[in-house]
């Protein structure tokens, strides 16, 4: 909020907080102030279930550069993915 | 200035009160034990939410002698620990300056009608909420004091307008009417010191009562003593500003 740079994504999944899983139905992106972190600021990501208030939530903080490089990694095993024919319809 | 022979007591706890909307939200309030009249202070919360780190700070303003109330901002967008409702709140690009001001003027007013205020409120906020408190002393009629402390967004940028932030603060600042006192580290990146320039050359320009303190080996958020950004000897110094702004300000006749 202070940088005010924030974008929001439905998504479909799964996630895990303490010991019990729940579903995901968005995922909030921002790159602001963290809380846990050490930096001014960071790149958050917080998986949601809206519907369940606010604790439902799985929340990651990173620094720009691993921000960056996860970016990378996810984009190239997803293209493996397809590749490979592992797509599921759905 | 505290001596050891004094008497000291305080009484702090959650209220209610009707904020933006009349909606019910709450608040933090502590205030100094006596008949008074003391003089109040509005606390306006950072991005980290409505923390520990600012109800504590509403139990030491009122360690100084006011009566100081802190408005849950986030109080529609549900509860849990602050942090995970902040981090709701963050996602969703934060909350509109018009909710802000309907709530931080709502927290005035409750101020104003209490036996033991005297009629001096100052506002004080840190980070977004030191954007806030320059937004609410230009907007909303009454405050006698502003405290910005490094707020960001202050000066914005065209491009950076949204509908929930339609104006830049900083072009309300012919309608401020009270002093402002300004703490800034010298090191931030949101304000940075062009930024804070640029408030001082409007706060010029419009021929204000300002104070600004700018502090070398500091950036953002320097009194978060939970932080790694906290800087002791500066935030030591920047406290002793603050309520030798505020005593100056709100104390005298």
């Amino acid at each position: 909020m202070c940088t005010m740079i924030a974008k929001q994504v439905d998504v479909t999944g799964s996630g895990k907080a303490g010991t019990a899983w729940f579903k995901l139905d968005q995922a909030s992106v921002s790159y602001d102030h963290p809380f846990d972190m050490p930096l001014e600021y960071a790149l958050n990501i917080d998986f949601t279930n809206q519907a369940g208030g606010p604790a439902a939530r799985v929340a990651v903080e990173l620094d720009a550069d691993s921000a960056r490089k996860l970016v990378e990694v996810i984009q190239d095993v997803m293209h493996q993915a397809e590749v490979g024919g592992f797509m599921e319809a759905r | 200035m505290y001596t050891t022979d004094q008497y000291e007591g305080m009484l702090a706890e959650t209220v209610i009160l009707p904020g933006y909307h009349a909606d019910l939200i709450n608040a933090y309030f502590a205030r100094p034990l006596g008949a008074g009249p003391f003089p109040g202070m509005v606390l306006v919360h950072h991005l980290p939410g409505w923390d520990e780190w600012y109800r504590e700070t509403t139990r030491k303003f009122a360690a100084y002698g006011y009566v100081t109330l802190c408005p849950n901002l986030y109080f529609r967008d549900g509860h849990g620990t602050p942090e995970d409702v902040a981090a709701k709140v963050r996602g969703a690009g934060g909350v509109s300056d018009e909710q802000v001001l309907g709530d931080v003027g709502a927290s005035l007013s409750m101020l104003l009608a209490l036996p033991y205020v005297s009629g001096k409120v100052g506002v004080f906020g840190t980070c977004s909420g030191g954007r806030h408190a320059y937004l609410s002393a230009c907007r909303i009629p009454g405050f006698s004091a502003l405290v910005d402390c490094w707020g960001g967004r202050v000066t914005m940028t065209p491009d950076e307008l949204t509908p929930m932030q339609p104006v830049a603060p900083v072009d309300y600042t012919a309608d401020l009417t009270c002093p402002v006192l300004g703490i800034f580290g010298n090191d931030d990146h949101g304000p940075t010191p062009e930024q804070v320039n640029q408030l001082e050359e409007a706060l010029k320009m419009h021929g204000k009562s300002y104070e600004f303190h700018r502090y070398d080996g500091a950036g953002h958020g320097f009194f978060y003593y939970h932080r790694p950004l906290y800087r002791q000897e500066q935030a030591v110094d920047g406290w002793q500003k603050v309520f030798a702004f505020l005593d100056r300000t709100l104390k005298g006749d």
